[in-house]
């Protein structure tokens, strides 16, 4: 079944570049993440400093998610948190 | 709330005038003379005439918006200059209001200029908000974005945001046609140290510039009406890797319930801090002008000499003790280099978010270049210095 196969690809914004040290990264396709709220408990756990983001959009194929909205391994994923500077 | 206006010109010369200055974009396909006269009928306020906001005074002024509004309270400063290219050397310590508004009226006299040389607060934000038709937030902290934000749900303006950090810039247009808000892209401000402060990120020269003109080119399309603005997405810029990523946003409906301001927006402070210029200073004490300065070097510094009406809180003691300032006065905060009193001005002002604190720039060692021992004071060491607190 192509869900377990395909891993799924987050591209990064702002602070979590510093937080994971890199511009992209991938949740194998055995990580069990099926929804947003599932994906943010997978980085939390990979990277304890997402833990303390209380303010991070995500947005899954170009559109704003919530919470409770799936994702599925062919769908791209953004994080992006508030930038603040002028 | 009135803004000090400064220039205000609507005479039958410059209408011929306009013509030939315009000609250019009024020729453009789709936009033409009706475009062109909504621009001038328009009022946009910019709030912060930083890294953001030149680009978007400078481009607004040049197409010829018809009244707008600046307001910041910030001077120029040395490491403004590397992106705030409206500014030069000669104008380091002065205003950057009024140093805006003098060089913009040169760039175009039939600009009506509106100049507030003041923090946008939530004791005047709805005031002056109210005046325009369009907000431009080209601020560099993220408690003002939430002041305008929610400014602009309560008034019904529509706001173009743009932010910088680092390599990365983000715009969208907030607020237009019960489109999303900046509180549905985010609805609660990030808990103080959660992203990177001002001073700490770092910022390249040019890129709030890209921003900025691209804030500029959404207000343009939002008073004229030529193709679209980007009310309902986020654009995002990666200048490092010269990339774009494009978020489609969705209305969250009880970020549109605000019906009032909040007391306060001050729970991240980022770089709010006002500077003030020994020349300033000096100024101020000609002037007879009435202000709290609090000298945060050591005693033994502050006792071999101190500026009049001083009173020392040493740096190592700042957090400790309890501080009372007078909420009517300006408060200026001093030391020998400058460092220290920007980071105890951040404390103070993170303590007391409506008072007025200043940092000097450069302290004690900018002052003995510029005054050498005007107004300092060398108490008698006998008695244990000055007056402490």
């Amino acid at each position: 079944m192509l869900l377990f196969i395909i891993a799924m690809n987050v591209l990064l914004f702002g602070i979590t570049r510093d937080i994971t040290g890199q511009s992209r990264l991938t949740v194998p396709a055995d990580a069990g993440v099926t929804t947003v709220a599932g994906l943010k408990q997978w980085l939390g756990m990979h990277y304890p400093a997402f833990k303390q983001l209380q303010s991070l959009a995500i947005a899954v194929d170009n559109d704003y998610a919530s919470d409770e909205d799936t994702i599925g391994p062919e769908q791209e994923i953004a994080l992006i948190p508030p930038v603040s500077g002028g | 709330m009135p803004g000090k206006q400064v220039n205000n010109t609507d005479d039958a010369f410059h209408d011929s005038e306009d013509a030939g200055r315009y000609s250019r974009q009024v020729v453009l396909s789709g936009f033409g003379l009706a475009a062109q006269q909504k621009l001038k009928e328009a009022r946009v306020l910019i709030v912060g005439a930083g890294g953001l906001g030149v680009p978007v005074l400078q481009y607004l002024t040049g197409m010829g918006i018809g009244t707008i509004g600046i307001i910041d309270a910030d001077v120029v400063s040395l490491s403004n200059l590397h992106r705030q290219v409206l500014y030069n050397e000669n104008d380091i310590g002065k205003s950057k209001v009024e140093t805006a508004v003098n060089k913009l009226s040169k760039l175009n006299r039939n600009v009506r200029f509106e100049a507030y040389n003041q923090l946008l607060s939530v004791q005047n934000a709805l005031e002056i908000v109210i005046n325009y038709d369009i907000v431009v937030d080209a601020t560099d902290n993220i408690s003002t974005r939430y002041l305008i934000n929610d400014a602009c749900v309560i008034s019904h303006k529509p706001f173009v945001y743009g932010a910088v950090q680092q390599f990365e810039g983000h715009v969208s247009v907030f607020n237009y046609l019960n489109g999303p808000t900046y509180r549905c892209l985010y609805s609660t401000p990030p808990a103080n140290g959660e992203i990177p402060d001002c001073n700490t990120a770092g910022v390249l020269g040019v890129t709030p510039a890209i921003v900025g003109s691209q804030q500029a080119l959404q207000v343009v399309k939002l008073i004229t009406g030529i193709g679209k603005t980007l009310s309902g997405y986020l654009q995002i810029f990666d200048f490092l890797q010269d990339e774009q990523y494009k978020m489609k946003l969705k209305i969250r409906a009880e970020s549109r319930q605000i019906t009032a301001l909040r007391n306060s927006y001050a729970e991240v402070v980022c770089n709010t801090v006002l500077k003030l210029s020994v020349d300033e200073l000096f100024d101020w004490y000609e002037s007879g002008k009435q202000f709290q300065l609090i000298d945060v070097r050591e005693l033994k510094d502050f006792q071999t000499g101190h500026l009049t009406g001083a009173v020392s809180i040493p740096y190592n003691q700042f957090n400790t003790g309890e501080i009372h300032i007078n909420n009517k006065q300006p408060v200026v905060m001093f030391c020998q280099k400058g460092a220290r009193s920007n980071s105890t001005a951040q404390m103070l002002q993170q303590r007391y978010p409506e008072a007025e604190i200043y940092s000097v720039l450069g302290g004690m060692e900018y002052w003995e270049d510029e005054f050498d021992d005007e107004y300092i004071i060398t108490p008698d060491l006998q008695n244990g210095g000055g007056s402490t607190v």
